[in-house]
């Protein structure tokens, strides 16, 4: 279920905490269990906690907690907006509306090609760049202009 | 020592007490939900909000500790509007279906939310709704009634020692579930009904099949294990709907294993038989109880008077009460017989004690060892609240080790683990003994012969934690009683007991193990190895029940005459001749002896079904009849008291009768065969109870297991069909164990699917 | 990127220098120099705290607990293991001056910890950091082992016979992982549920072992203070509001950004520094503290100055430092609902109070905006508030009450124009 890659990087993780503390690692493990995955299916989920010796169930419930785990398959690209009020006032909330418009689809939904899936999302302490779009989870894109919209969207096409 | 004041009311309580403990210990009753005495405190449900001088919030009475002089208000105004705010939120989602819902009557949230009036009208948008979760044959979900107070996610974590439940998702999406596609496999599972404050997860053998108000509640004790736990059976029309744990802080706490809990399902079984018949001609007629007593008086008498006292055997099971044992006993030796017996599992006939074997002390002190040592036994299956005690005194700081033919998990932190062969539990136990006698610089006593013995480093381990506990025990599970060459272990576990100070104890396999042996019944033997011309079986089913069942069913069957008490059907058919329905447990009254050596009586909750009779009343007829002395009982007590006349305490002795001796033998190299009595094939009622047979326990007891080494041997992997050969054959389906030694095949013994296996035959396996 | 580096977290920091975050660099500006000062001049445990004390250095991640103060609740004598922690999971909407520190300066927080964890004899540190700054997570990460391969952590710093290590932990998206025992319980690889206190993080904390929590300006504050003493960092800013602070502002400013400047400083003055007002529009509230404190309307956040206690004298909160900036277009209808909606979903779900109220707030705001709003539904809205505030385990609920109490406290004629006339009272 999970690669040589990913199991190393997990190993990496666990010598972080201490060695009766396997547990610690599990939020990291889960992060590069998606990263090889693309999101979090019940195998992968049990697969990772098999790896560490936890509970599924106690692996469940950190994959369903934090909100940037994908519990659905999602597209190649994840484009999260965030619409809080801070970059609301600042045009996050339009260039929600424009990423919908562009892509024709909804918050949580996915383009049928499988190419993009567009979320909303909650603060990511990055307030004064708004608007601010977090693509696939882990590359911050400030000021998203519609124009910056564009460009973003043309050079992934 | 603190004091404190609780609505007026002046106390002192320790330190590290919580203001619900203080309350409680003056029996002042603040609402909750998600507090419990037996799990970790999570404060979460907020329902026990109180007012506490000085603060300026309202505080949650089950998380906050008491300071000295603290005052209290559990009812003032402003603890009474903290919990109707509480108890507000709580029901704006809630269904308040309570009509349909099983908990309806006992529902700690119906009854608390009656007392703050109804509040739920403020909400008027949508509720929420949750689907329900298929958590296995046992517990029924409504989740949408859940509080969210997690109780029953600690209990699978805490008590049960594996997380099986959790509350995946966050916030208002939150939601209680086992892993998708998993049930809930504990074998206390159950317990999670009794903890539920709501109706969200509720019994599914007893679903909608009564009102609570409906039920009448009835004390008893559980027949199954040593143990004794404690019931509260729930009755209605004379049937038992509903098993509950009776507290009772020396025995089960507040817990049932799943096996006291369910088990009632075979009270209600259609395989009752609720007629006395007789077989004539081959054919079987029911008759009238004057009948089959005349007709069972005349054969004893006449076997007796043809083939002499020793051509009879009388045999019962551990399940039977004290009260049947001792009059059978009396019966039989009225008659001149004297073959009574009920150890029907055990292999090695020659292994018996000076006394009445016991757990050595109570159940309570051995929860307070500061090390155990457990030698053969599965132990969460075969004493389910014996591992749940163990694994929570792990916690405080006990060291548990064990020396065991598998190396299953006990879901506790073991400190030492010695695994052998089936056959090599004697050699397992002999490293650990040399590497005691190593450590304490002492001598190995005579009759043992450690010569050829290795110290391996894990019987070191174990050995090193038996030497340094100050209140160490040694106790023998199932397995090792029952081993072929229990004597020995017997000898070398109480020669490392006696080496390190250790209690050394037993735990009695089933509900009146002990009592059985109190009274003497045990005097035969294998009652099987020589067959006899008449054997009466009380709840006996030598299919079952017996160490060797081939040997067993063939003893009957060429029997003149076999007398069945029972209350089910069963393959009596084919070799009996007369078959009584005698009541179980829960139809008359009678007395069991627990593994601390304690009596606990107990009366029927309902009556007899059909013309069912209690054995007690039975023996007294027969004895009557047969003009034997002694037999004009009013009352189960009157027989009690005189089975009890002499006292349990001073027959309590684990002493073998006389030194036994051992020697090493070399491990075979050749497969062996782990027999074990699964846990819901223990007695006639768990092997009747349709609900836990639909358990991952029960499936798992119809595979063969081994290791992925032995797998590979054997040309089989999981899942594959082999055919077991061993005097008979059986065919079953393969699972992995990897807790298992190579070469060691584990295979249910007691159970349908393996009775034509004779465990002391050959072994071959091959795939099928 | 407009940051006004004139503090002490940015002291020197280079901005448009892509490798000013080096240690290198932070070297050259005088980075590491607290560390060593303590190995040359031998300071104990008691000298820093006492320096820490002086310095009036507040905590810089929300409840402005005096740091010093918090440093001696260690207990000094534990046997085993004691932990060190820092809060980078800076998630309160408007705040997002912990991301700049650990982009740009993270060796000033690195330092800081090694001082934090000699000074209070933990061995141990983690550095937990929000999930969705992953680039700076890997950064951090980077110069964790710049600072390993020059022995600033490792075995005996310094050859001051102390030990201290440091790892990163990334959290996945929960803001409930900011509150400090949540985050613990995240450290611990558990869903982020706050705990209840007592016991408190000093005493049982991660792994159930004595530990410090503290944000991550708090701590990158330190080596400015073992450096130049805490006299100085107290000097910077005004009497109990030691120091510079890190202001995050968003909203209908010019040039929103992070701006360091001292403790004390006037409103006005601040609000000219990110620029003024977007498009000459009029100010019309302020949220002073990060989205948890009560909004403050324009006049009288005119009259303020940036510190805990004027903030607090006003009737909010100075929180984490994010100022978020509304003109007179903003309708507070919809900015409360939207805020009312984080809240909801971000509610870890243990407690009731929180788990059931949140929503229940959402729902009601939800229906206003739309224009299903009833007469009656702002006293629900207090009502039910008032039953979540100061019953749940966390803050969490308070935290989700206080805008709606301050809203309608200062805009509740605007809610009721909203329930009269189903539609806004500004145009937007
Ligand atoms: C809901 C909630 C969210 C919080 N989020 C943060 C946060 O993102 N960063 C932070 O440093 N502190 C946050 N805190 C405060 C922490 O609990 C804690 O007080 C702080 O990290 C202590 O550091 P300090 O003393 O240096 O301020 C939060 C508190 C609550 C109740
Ligand atoms: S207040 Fe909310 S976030 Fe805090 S513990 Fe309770 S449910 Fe969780
Ligand atoms: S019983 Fe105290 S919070 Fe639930």
């Amino acid at each position: 279920m999970l690669s040589k890659e990913s199991l190393a990087k997990i190993d990496r993780e666990l010598t972080k905490y201490p060695a009766e503390q396997k547990r610690s690692a599990l939020m990291s493990a889960l992060r590069i269990a998606q990263l090889e995955h693309g999101w979090l299916s019940n195998d992968v989920v049990e697969a990772v906690a098999d790896y560490l010796g936890l509970p599924p169930i106690a692996a469940m419930e950190v994959a369903t907690f934090y909100g940037m785990f994908n519990r659905q398959p999602v597209g190649k690209f994840k484009l999260t907006v965030c619409t809080n009020l801070p970059c609301a006032l600042s045009g996050g909330a339009d260039a929600g509306k424009y990423l919908q418009q562009k892509l024709g689809i909804g918050y949580g939904e996915t383009t049928a090609d499988g190419k993009f899936t567009l979320q909303e999302g909650e603060c990511m302490g990055a307030c004064g760049y708004a608007p601010v779009m977090l693509f696939n989870n882990h590359t911050m894109c400030n000021h998203m202009t519609p124009e910056a919209i564009d460009k973003k969207l043309a050079e992934l096409e | 020592m603190l004091e404190v004041e609780i609505d007026g009311k002046k106390l002192t309580v320790p330190g590290g007490s919580t203001v619900m403990d203080a309350a409680n210990s003056v029996g002042a009753y603040i609402p909750h939900f998600c507090y419990h005495k037996k799990l970790s405190i999570a404060a979460n449900c907020r329902m026990c909000l109180v007012q506490v001088e000085k603060a300026p919030k309202p505080l949650p009475a089950c998380a906050t500790p008491v300071t000295d002089g603290m005052k209290v208000w559990t009812h003032s105004d402003s603890a009474v509007k903290a919990q109707a705010g509480v108890m507000e939120f709580l029901l704006i989602n809630h269904p308040l279906d309570c009509p349909i819902c099983d908990q309806g009557g006992e529902c700690q949230l119906q009854d608390l939310a009656v007392g703050y009036g109804k509040s739920a009208s403020r909400y008027e948008e949508e509720k929420r709704s949750v689907v329900n979760k298929n958590l296995g044959p046992l517990i029924s979900t409504d989740m949408t009634r859940c509080i969210h107070c997690t109780r029953c996610v600690r209990f699978t974590e805490e008590v049960a020692g594996y997380q099986e439940l959790g509350m995946p998702g966050r916030g208002e999406h939150s939601e209680i579930m086992s892993f998708i596609g998993k049930t809930v496999n504990s074998e206390i599972s159950g317990n999670v009904i009794d903890l539920c404050p709501v109706g969200a997860l509720t019994s599914k053998p007893f679903r909608f099949s009564a009102r609570t108000w409906e039920l009448s509640r009835r004390k008893s004790v559980s027949p199954h294990d040593g143990l004794g736990s404690n019931l509260t059976v729930q009755v209605k029309d004379h049937q038992v709907k509903r098993v509950l744990p009776l507290d009772n802080e020396s025995i089960n706490e507040c817990w049932l294993s799943d096996r006291d809990r369910f088990s009632y399902e075979a009270l209600n079984s259609p395989e009752r038989v609720t007629k006395p018949m007789i077989k004539q001609g081959g054919v079987w007629q029911q008759v009238e109880w004057t009948v089959a007593l005349e007709y069972v008086a005349n054969g004893l008498k006449s076997i007796v008077a043809d083939h002499g006292v020793d051509s009879i055997a009388a045999v019962a099971t551990p399940q039977s009460t004290l009260e049947e044992l001792f009059l059978l006993k009396k019966l039989a030796n009225g008659l001149g017989v004297q073959n009574t017996e009920s150890r029907l599992r055990q292999h090695d006939a020659s292994f018996a004690t000076a006394g009445v074997q016991w757990l050595g002390q109570s159940i309570v002190e051995l929860a307070e060892s500061d090390a155990v040592v457990v030698v053969g036994s599965t132990l969460r299956k075969e004493h389910p609240l014996i591992a749940q005690r163990l694994r929570q005194a792990v916690k405080h700081g006990m060291k548990v080790a064990a020396v065991n033919p598998h190396g299953d998990d006990m879901l506790l932190r073991l400190a030492g683990e010695v695994v052998t062969r089936p056959d090599q539990l004697v050699e397992g136990l002999l490293a650990v003994l040399k590497a005691t006698v190593e450590i304490k610089g002492a001598t190995c006593p005579a009759h043992i012969d450690t010569s050829h013995t290795e110290i391996t480093d894990v019987a070191r381990g174990v050995a090193n934690i038996l030497a340094a506990g100050e209140r160490a025990s040694i106790i023998l599970g199932n397995l090792a009683v029952q081993d072929a060459r229990a004597a020995e272990i017997h000898a070398v576990a109480a020669a490392l007991a006696a080496l390190t100070g250790a209690t050394f104890g037993v735990l009695t396999a089933g509900a009146n193990t002990a009592g059985a042996e109190l009274i003497g019944f045990n005097a035969a033997g294998d009652v099987f190895a020589t067959p006899k011309k008449a054997y009466v079986l009380l709840g006996a089913e030598p299919d079952f029940d017996t160490a060797n069942p081939v040997k067993a069913l063939a003893a009957v069957e060429q029997a003149e005459m076999v007398v069945v008490l029972s209350s089910f059907q069963s393959c009596a058919y084919d070799y009996a001749d007369v078959i009584l329905p005698v009541s179980p447990f829960s139809e008359t009254s009678g007395t069991y002896i627990n593994m601390e050596g304690r009596p606990q009586s107990f009366n029927g909750v309902v009556r007899p079904l059909g013309d069912t009779r209690p054995a007690w009343k039975v023996f007294r007829v027969l004895g009557n009849l047969l003009g034997l002395h002694g037999f004009d009982y009013g009352t189960s007590e009157e027989v009690r008291d005189e089975a009890l006349a002499a006292g349990v305490e001073a027959r309590l002795n684990n002493n073998a009768v006389a030194h036994v001796h051992v020697k090493a033998r070399a491990a075979g190299n050749g497969l062996v065969r782990l027999a074990e009595v699964p846990l819901y094939q223990s007695d006639v009622l768990s092997r009747r109870a349709p609900s836990l047979h639909a358990t991952v326990d029960a499936q798992v007891a119809e595979t063969l297991r081994a290791n992925a080494a032995t797998l590979a041997a054997l040309g089989v992997a999981a899942g594959d069909k082999v055919k077991v050969e061993q005097g008979g054959t059986a065919e079953l389906v393969v699972a992995l164990d990897a807790r298992l030694l190579d070469q060691v095949v584990r295979i249910s013994a007691g159970h349908p699917l393996t009775r034509d296996l004779d465990s002391a035959a050959a072994l071959q396996v091959a795939k099928a | 990127m407009a940051t006004f580096a004139k503090g002490v977290v940015f002291e020197g920091v280079d901005f448009d220098d892509p490798n000013s975050w080096r240690l290198e660099e932070y070297v050259k500006r005088g980075g590491y120099a607290g560390l060593r000062r303590i190995a040359d001049e031998k300071l104990t445990q008691d000298q820093i705290i006492a320096e820490m004390k002086l310095s009036a250095l507040r905590g810089r991640g929300g409840a402005g607990f005096p740091t010093g103060l918090k440093w001696s609740f260690m207990p000094r004598s534990f046997p085993g293991q004691k932990y060190l922690v820092c809060n980078t999971d800076e998630g309160e909407p408007g705040t997002f001056k912990d991301l700049d520190i650990i982009w740009n300066n993270p060796h000033a927080l690195i330092e800081g910890m090694i001082i934090g964890g000699f000074t209070m004899g933990a061995t141990v540190g983690y550095n937990y950091i929000h999930g969705e700054v992953f680039e700076a997570y890997e950064r951090f990460e980077e110069a964790i082992e710049e600072a390993r391969a020059a022995g600033f952590l490792g075995a005996n710093i310094l050859g001051c016979g102390f030990d201290f290590q440091l790892h990163a932990h990334h959290g996945y998206g929960a803001y409930i992982c900011g509150e400090e025992t949540a985050l613990l319980e995240s450290l611990e690889g558990k869903k982020g549920q706050p705990r209840f206190k007592p016991p408190f993080p000093a005493s049982f904390g991660l792994y159930g072992k004595p530990t410090t929590i503290n944000n991550t300006e708090t701590y990158a504050s330190v080596p400015y203070i073992v450096r130049n003493g805490g006299q100085k960092f107290l000097e910077l800013g005004k009497p109990n509001n030691g120091g510079t602070k890190l202001f995050s502002i968003s909203g209908h400013v010019n040039r929103p950004g992070n701006y360091e400047v001292p403790l004390g400083m006037p409103f006005a003055e601040l609000l000219e520094l990110a620029g003024g007002m977007r498009n000459g529009k009029k100010l019309k509230a302020v949220i002073p503290g990060g989205s948890s404190a009560p909004v403050l309307p324009a006049d009288i956040m005119m009259n303020c100055t940036m510190d805990f206690d004027s903030i607090a004298k006003a009737g909010s909160m100075l929180g984490s430092g994010a100022v978020i900036v509304m003109d007179e277009d903003t309708c507070m209808v919809r900015a409360l609902e939207r805020l009312s909606y984080f809240y909801f979903e971000e509610s870890c779900g243990q407690c009731t109070p929180c788990r059931e109220g949140t929503g229940w707030l959402y729902r009601v705001i939800h229906r206003i905006e739309h224009g299903h709003g009833r007469p009656e539904d702002l006293d629900l809205l207090l009502s039910v508030g008032a039953n979540i505030a100061g019953r749940t385990i966390c803050a969490l609920g308070d935290a989700a009450v206080m805008p709606v109490q301050g809203m309608l406290k200062h805009f509740r004629s605007e809610f009721e124009y909203h329930i009269e006339n189903k539609r806004c009272l500004v145009d937007h």
